[in-house]
């Protein structure tokens, strides 16, 4: 061989090493990269503390609206009314997103008239889309205000309906989130949980 | 009165290592880490016998299903008689405050135990029980002299009698000092277990000890060894590329 | 040859032109990388301070993830570390990396520094090299001491009461020093937390700036080399030290491969045997502090046993306090002490050939007997191979002139 060729062989073996130097070794910045970014995650005590919470509703009132905390949130179940259910459909023109077609805001075995998986109880988030405070409970009817009964934002004035459907002319933007629950028995929601998951 | 003077005797300082300062030989646990069903049986052990008064504050009971291989439902069923769900801690059913009252010092928690002491350490102890009638337990113990726990696991093993050799020292001034050294157990009344039993029910439990003090090692170990794989093979490749490289660097003439 | 050259003489892209408009960075690549020239005959001991620089950023890296997770409050911070090894998850990795990276630190430094000692790499010019170094080894033991308190475990308490009460010994101002590092009449929450800011931030500024100006300094007089010639004696016509090669790619992939062997000693560590028999994870500190129980044996870490030996060598609490700082600082005037023309030992005599040794050894024993308890014939040991320490130093004014040496090479010996 002459020089030239031993040279030429050189160059690419050692283009070639370098090469599977610099594969091998960014493979391995990638996997000792992986425990740290994972690390980031919600370790198990975050998941123990933001585990589902079971609410017991057996002497609810019809009516009557309970408060508790799931994952740091504030989480609204409302025992609605025959005569509540009733005016759901009244003021469907004035609302945003009357079929919750949105789907990030409910999962789907809420995407109904009543934004439930049973008509009686609603079950949403308590933090209003706009820009989260609380939304006060309203649920006097007032007529000559066109005001049938839900919720009211303090902070901008955002209005949600007996369902948590967000009103037109408002600044927030989206119904209330229904979260993932479901009925463990006919008195227990357990809320955090979809009906399929373990 | 026999024990503080087998204290005497048996503080010598000890090297660095996991006993905890005495002298006394301790057996070989000879726990086997790998043994699924042995640690099974040792959190059984541990919740039906020490759970009562010693918790284990950093161990979830769903970190143990799932090295253990047991189910949410064995969990729930087995071993959690003080807990809810399965994500909770390992809480002892004893008040703390009331455990300091009447023992003059809490039980300590268990998490970490094996790894403070030694797997060695806590296999002797919980065969070292002897009578003594001076103490407040009834008991005292070899490897731990003045011990405030009772003999928990008087059931299984039964009651021994600890026969002590004594050997008295006179100096110049003429004061003597009399040092009693252990020689061996007899054993008084029999327990529920032979000493087979006893000892493989003790073994189980400080495997479950050990496992709980560090749950992550099986796996950290599997997960080295793929990594020092990976390593070699990239030291194969950079090898060939330094040397590559190096080629054209001349020799001194 | 021809390879070599074809690097140096690419063409540049728009986006370099414009970033070296306004950047020296090409320039700062060709005079620190690329045309930064060092001898071709580096051994093994020339390994250990880029080691070092990787241990330095193991630690930086799997600090800011702890620091995520870990609680710096007495009541907090023996369960948070609890949390990290069993909640967060990897959390146990990134601990274990710490923890070893922290022994290895050490491990990497003290053979860093012995390198300097066989090939005399202290001596004019580089002596401000030395001096920096010794700097970091100080800042070094410091962030490693206050690193120590934070897991808040038995030993961690009881090795800083130990430590922070020897300040005490400084005649007058001792007791207020003591007051003024604790924050608090005893070891507290106080304490824990500012050793924390220490840890965290003060310290880990302080050692980055310094090992920024180490290698600065290196830079400025080029690294010495196993033969203790200086490679810019001789250059070629082009400016090029005929006996040196690029940092890049020459030291650069020569640097990978040892890089890569000390990953897999170090993941050999950090995956088998993490405690390293009590060394690097001391058993005592499974156990939470307790103000009102005294371990058996309180004992520094491993990598500071040997000055810890010294101070219990002197049966009185200043003097002993005082041999220890001697100890610690008499390296730094080694660039003055060592009086030899000849720099490395390749070329040095029989005399100080046997004192290093004896030095070497005295050292690594004094580590173990710091271990020891302090009686019996641990004490005479103690301070047997003490006086050889300080002898070391503090004759070698004297046997390094005596000492006879062997005619020095003027260029560098590499055979492969």
């Amino acid at each position: 061989m002459s020089e030239d060729d031993v040279d030429r062989i050189d160059r690419n073996r050692r283009h070639f090493l370098t090469v599977a130097t610099i594969v091998t070794g960014v493979a391995g910045a990638g996997f000792a990269a992986f425990p740290f970014l994972a690390s980031l995650k919600p370790s198990a005590r975050a998941q123990a503390l933001g585990a589902p919470v079971e609410v017991p509703i057996g002497s609810m009132q019809p009516g009557e609206l309970v408060r508790v905390m799931w994952r740091g949130k504030l989480v609204f179940i409302l025992r609605r009314t025959e005569e509540m259910l009733g005016r759901l459909s009244a003021n469907l023109d004035q609302l945003r997103d009357p079929k919750s077609e949105i789907v990030e805001q409910q999962p789907d075995y809420a995407a109904n008239d009543t934004r439930s998986v049973k008509p009686e109880f609603l079950v949403v988030v308590g933090s209003c889309t706009h820009l989260g405070c609380a939304p006060l409970e309203d649920f006097e009817v007032r007529p000559s205000e066109n005001w049938a009964g839900g919720f009211f934002c303090p902070c901008h004035g955002s209005k949600f309906d007996l369902a948590g459907r967000v009103y037109k002319g408002v600044p927030a933007p989206l119904n209330l989130r229904v979260p993932p629950h479901r009925f463990v028995r006919d008195n227990l929601i357990l809320i955090g949980l979809d009906a399929g998951a373990a | 009165m026999f024990a503080r003077l087998v204290a005497i005797a048996a503080c010598f300082v000890s090297t660095q290592g996991a006993a905890a300062g005495d002298d006394v030989e301790l057996k070989k646990a000879n726990i086997d880490p790998g043994d699924i069903p042995s640690l099974q049986r040792g959190a059984r052990n541990f919740m039906n016998y020490c759970s009562g008064c010693h918790s284990a504050q950093y161990v979830r009971f769903n970190t143990i299903g799932k090295h253990l291989e047991l189910s949410e439902e064995q969990l729930v069923n087995n071993l959690m008689f003080n807990a809810e769900k399965s994500f909770e801690t390992m809480h002892a059913a004893m008040p703390a405050a009331d455990a300091e009252r009447w023992f003059g010092i809490p039980p300590p928690d268990m998490s970490l135990m094996a790894r403070a002491n030694g797997a060695d350490y806590i296999y002797n102890f919980l065969k070292s029980f002897y009578v003594d009638a001076d103490s407040p337990t009834g008991v005292d113990n070899i490897v731990m002299p003045g011990a405030s726990m009772p003999h928990v696991l008087w059931e299984l093993q039964g009651y021994h009698f600890a026969v002590f050799s004594e050997n008295t020292e006179t100096d110049e001034t003429g004061s003597s000092t009399t040092t009693y050294q252990f020689e061996h157990f007899e054993q008084i009344t029999s327990g529920l277990m032979d000493e087979k039993e006893y000892d493989d029910f003790v073994r189980d439990t400080v495997n479950f000890l050990a496992y709980i003090a560090e749950p992550i090692r099986a796996e950290r170990r599997k997960i080295g060894g793929w990594v020092i794989i990976y390593l070699l093979v990239f030291l194969v490749i950079a090898t060939m590329l330094k040397k590559q490289i190096w080629k054209d660097v001349r020799r001194s003439d | 040859m021809a390879r070599v050259e074809a690097e140096v003489g690419k063409p540049q892209s728009a986006i370099m032109r414009w970033i070296d408009d306004r950047f020296p960075w090409t320039e700062t690549m060709k005079y620190h990388v690329t045309e930064y020239y060092a001898s071709k005959n580096f051994n093994v001991w020339y390994v250990f301070g880029v080691l070092a620089l990787v241990v330095l950023v193991i630690q930086l890296v799997t600090g800011i993830f702890l620091t995520m997770n870990y609680k710096p409050a007495a009541m907090e911070a023996f369960a948070s570390v609890e949390y990290i090894m069993r909640d967060v998850e990897w959390g146990w990795l990134i601990r274990y990396m710490h923890s070893t990276g922290a022994s290895f630190f050490f491990i990497v430094v003290y053979l860093h520094m012995f390198r300097a000692m066989l090939y005399g790499s202290y001596k004019k010019p580089r002596e401000l090299i030395w001096i920096i170094g010794m700097l970091i080894f100080f800042v070094l033991m410091a962030e490693a001491f206050a690193g120590y308190l934070l897991p808040w475990g038995q030993m961690s308490y009881w090795g800083a009461q130990v430590i922070i009460s020897l300040f005490g010994a400084i005649p007058g101002v001792g007791e207020a020093l003591v007051e003024i590092i604790r924050g608090d009449y005893s070891i507290s929450d106080i304490t824990l937390n500012r050793f924390f800011a220490l840890h965290v931030i003060t310290l880990p500024l302080a050692l980055i700036a310094l090992v920024f100006v180490h290698i600065v300094a290196l830079h400025e007089v080029g690294s010495n080399n196993p033969d203790g010639v200086e490679i810019k004696d001789y250059k070629g016509a082009d400016g090029v030290p005929l006996d040196g090669v690029a940092f890049h790619p020459y030291h650069t992939s020569k640097d990978l491969v040892a890089i890569i062997i000390f990953l897999i000693i170090f993941s050999g560590v950090v995956f088998f045997a993490p405690e390293m028999g009590g060394y690097f994870l001391e058993y005592a500190n499974f156990e939470p502090a307790n103000m009102l129980a005294t371990p058996e044996h309180i004992a520094p870490v491993w990598y500071f046993t040997p000055f810890y030996a010294i101070l219990r060598a002197v049966p009185d609490k200043l003097w002993g306090a005082a041999m220890m700082g001697g100890a610690v600082l008499l390296p730094v005037f080694l660039p003055w002490l060592d009086r030899s023309r000849v720099k490395s030992i390749r070329y040095r005599g029989w005399i100080y050939k046997s004192t290093l040794t004896c030095f070497a050894i005295s050292f690594v024993l004094l580590g173990w007997l710091g271990t020891m308890p302090a009686d019996g014939a641990y004490v005479l040991a103690t301070r047997f191979c003490t006086a050889i320490y300080f002898a070391f130093f503090l004759l070698m004014p004297y046997y390094t002139v005596i000492d006879k040496t062997k005619p020095v090479p003027e260029r560098v010996i590499y055979n492969g």
